[in-house]
């Protein structure tokens, strides 16, 4: 928080500073190019467009008037040494302007200069003031605020003194600048390294523009660069731009900062567990994911998955396919139980399918802009971007995907790519170089084991937030995807019919333990038995021995007293003192 | 002789039903700066010499008349304009090199 604040003031700071120092600059109201201008051209100075014929000089140029008369109120005079007036109003009229209003309303000069050096004859000295006269006229009819010569270097293919041209041109830049024009001056490029071929870049030091149009594998591409703006900083790269129905767009990287908001709101993904190990919530609203995998691992479904669940939650999701039809994609996706059809008749879900070599990559990326644009959704899938590698190469891609996760973005959508790759070999992280921008990367690979083949799916990154780092098989059924925890045995990961294999054999030695367990109590129960009837015959022994024990000591003792008894009788008879006999056992 | 013959030959050959043969000149120039200075006087001393009482010669000054540097084309200035006879011609410069002004008005090289 702290910190934020500081940067914050800081950046303030820096653009107090900035607006002391900054030019003031005219906007051109070209698509992209006042944002690697930082602002348009420099005001009141001539700017030098250069390139070779066909790479889009003029309709620049002519596009810098037609925007500054009908966005910024800035009428502009259109010197063409190359193409006559009407020629020029109907190769802009394909492109939706109206010069011929636009002249009418005094906003826009168009002025034809003719040279024909055949018609010409030199007879001493001379000079340009026919030209200033004529371009001073013209500025002052209608108040313009900006000029335009195009192609200036015919002047040279007219006229043969060359001395005097130089001057004149020099003298012709000054004049310019004294009106407080913003200029254009275009000039083919020349031959080698030099910028133009007469040098044009030596009289306007302010700001150059270079562009370019080259065929790379047959498909033409029309780059941009800023050679040099004096007193400013500028984007330096070579930026793609294209001519389309709308004019030229310039396609920076939408802004030269990182400043973008972000969310902290998730997504889901659609697999529930796959939310699970994004720490159980899903994607970051306005990330990026990218869902790499070899062929035929279910990359699409995992696509289809996220759409379906977008959609399925009210939201809108555009779905490029650069692979497949939608129809072919709906289809498939049915297989799985998803029913992608219902979002389409909704108007939820968008397909755009178009072959990668259809056209370039700017006009993909174009494209791509006016659909979300216009489709405005919450999610974007691109399945694959691999197939883009088709016409481009890898760092021209890239740079494509960069602005492209840029925009989207800025846009808080959520976008999931998915890359084909052809080396299974994780550590070789090629995915098109996108995998370091990314915010969220799963990996889906192939795991052979045991004669079959298995999906393994896994997150080799996910930015701000706890995620597993489980590698899970990831199962297609006719129910859909799921992913399932591997079997982590003593001898690895297993997946697949190995996995059930190990449960079903740990089932067995289960029963089997049951069931030895069962016999060893049955035993015991047995022995039990056993010992315990040992134990009652042996009492009943230990009975019978005790009962013959007691018949003889009870025979003893009947025995004694039918002896004492007798002999007690006996006594009787014998007739001997009873009572002394009475007394000694008394005594007794 | 023989030259006054080649000089009909060459131009009214081009535009016949020109009855006229007179010169029309228009020299454009832009006030008095020392190539226009140069160029009137200049011009003036070949019509003298060459065309004498066989033209009509205009001197605009452009600076006066900023509209006409539209209508006719003027980039380098001055500039002769040749509307008759024959083709339209246009000659730049302070009209010094006489043999090339002759040359452009259609007329023999002098020797």
């Amino acid at each position: 928080m702290r910190r934020n604040k500081t940067s914050c003031t800081m950046t303030n700071f820096h653009k107090q500073q900035h607006s002391f120092i900054q030019l003031p600059k005219t906007p051109t109201g070209i698509t992209g190019l006042d944002e690697i201008t930082g602002g348009g051209l420099p005001k009141g100075r001539p700017s030098l467009i250069c390139g070779e014929a066909g790479c889009g000089k003029t309709l620049m140029s002519l596009e810098f008037i037609i925007r500054g008369a009908t966005q910024f109120n800035e009428p502009g005079v259109f010197m063409a040494f190359e193409e006559k007036a009407e020629e020029l109003t109907q190769n802009v009229a394909s492109l939706g302007f109206d010069l011929n209003k636009l002249q009418h309303d005094k906003l826009v000069k168009l002025d034809h200069v003719h040279i024909d050096r055949s018609e010409i004859e030199e007879t001493g000295e001379y000079d340009l003031e026919g030209l200033f006269i004529r371009m001073g006229y013209a500025i002052d009819s209608i108040g313009a605020k900006r000029v335009v010569l195009d192609t200036l270097e015919n002047l040279f293919s007219g006229l043969s003194d060359t001395a005097i041209l130089r001057a004149e041109l020099r003298r012709l830049f000054n004049f310019l600048k004294e009106k407080g024009v913003t200029a254009i001056i275009t000039g083919e490029k020349g031959e080698g390294g030099s910028l133009t071929r007469q040098g044009l870049e030596e009289y306007v030091s302010d700001c150059v523009i270079l562009l370019d149009h080259r065929v790379i594998n047959q498909i033409s591409t029309r780059r941009l660069r800023v050679v040099k703006y004096r007193g400013s900083q500028h984007g330096t790269n070579e930026y793609p731009f294209l001519i389309d129905e709308e004019g030229i767009s310039v396609l920076p990287v939408t802004s030269l900062k990182l400043e973008k908001e972000v969310s902290s709101s998730r997504v889901s993904s659609g697999i529930p567990a796959l939310d699970d190990m994004l720490g159980g919530k899903g994607f970051f609203k306005g990330s990026s994911v990218l869902v790499s995998g070899t062929a035929g691992t279910g990359k699409t479904s995992i696509a289809a998955y996220f759409a379906n669940e977008t959609c399925n939650g009210g939201k809108k999701c555009l779905y490029f396919a650069f692979e497949e039809s939608p129809k072919q994609i709906v289809r498939n996706m049915k297989s799985i139980n998803v029913d992608l059809q219902k979002h389409i008749d909704k108007g939820v879900l968008q397909f755009f399918a178009s072959r990668p070599t259809l056209y370039g990559l700017e006009m993909h990326l174009v494209a791509m802009y006016k659909l979300i644009h216009k489709f405005k959704p919450d999610a974007v899938v691109l399945d694959p971007i691999t197939n883009l590698i088709t016409v481009g190469s890898v760092s021209e891609v890239k740079s494509m995907l960069v602005r492209l996760i840029d925009f989207l973005q800025e846009m808080q959508i959520t976008v999931m790519f998915t890359a084909l790759s052809l080396n299974t070999i994780v550590s070789e992280q090629t995915d098109e170089g996108v995998s370091s921008l990314v915010d969220a990367w799963l990996l889906v690979r192939d795991i052979e084991y045991n004669g079959e083949r298995n999906r393994g799916m896994y997150i080799m990154k996910s930015r701000g937030m706890k995620h597993s780092n489980q590698v899970r098989e990831f199962i297609i059924t006719d129910k859909g995807l799921d992913l399932v925890e591997v079997y982590l045995g003593p001898e690895g990961v297993l997946t697949g019919s190995a996995r059930e294999a190990q449960k079903l054999q740990e089932k067995t030695g289960v029963a089997l333990r049951d069931f030895a367990v069962s016999r060893k109590d049955k035993e015991i129960m047995r022995k039990r038995k056993m010992l315990e009837s040992k134990i009652s015959s042996l009492q009943a022994e230990f009975e019978s021995a005790e009962e013959e024990l007691n018949k003889i000591y009870l025979e003893e003792q009947l025995k004694q007293e039918i002896v004492e008894r007798n002999r007690a009788e006996m006594t009787n008879m014998r007739k001997g003192s009873i009572d002394a006999e009475n007394k000694i056992r008394s005594k007794k | 002789m023989s030259q006054q013959e080649q000089l009909p030959l060459s131009i009214d050959n081009l535009n016949y039903d020109h009855d006229d043969h007179t010169f029309q000149l228009r020299l454009f120039v832009t006030g008095a700066s020392p190539n226009s200075s140069r160029a009137i006087s200049n011009l003036k001393e070949i019509c003298e010499t060459f065309l004498k009482g066989n033209y009509q010669l205009e001197v605009i000054d452009v600076y006066q008349q900023p509209l006409i540097a539209e209508r006719e084309q003027i980039i380098a200035l001055p500039l002769l304009i040749k509307k008759a006879p024959g083709v339209e011609r246009r000659l730049i410069g302070d009209m010094s090199n006489t043999n090339k002004v002759l040359r452009g008005l259609g007329l023999p090289a002098e020797n």
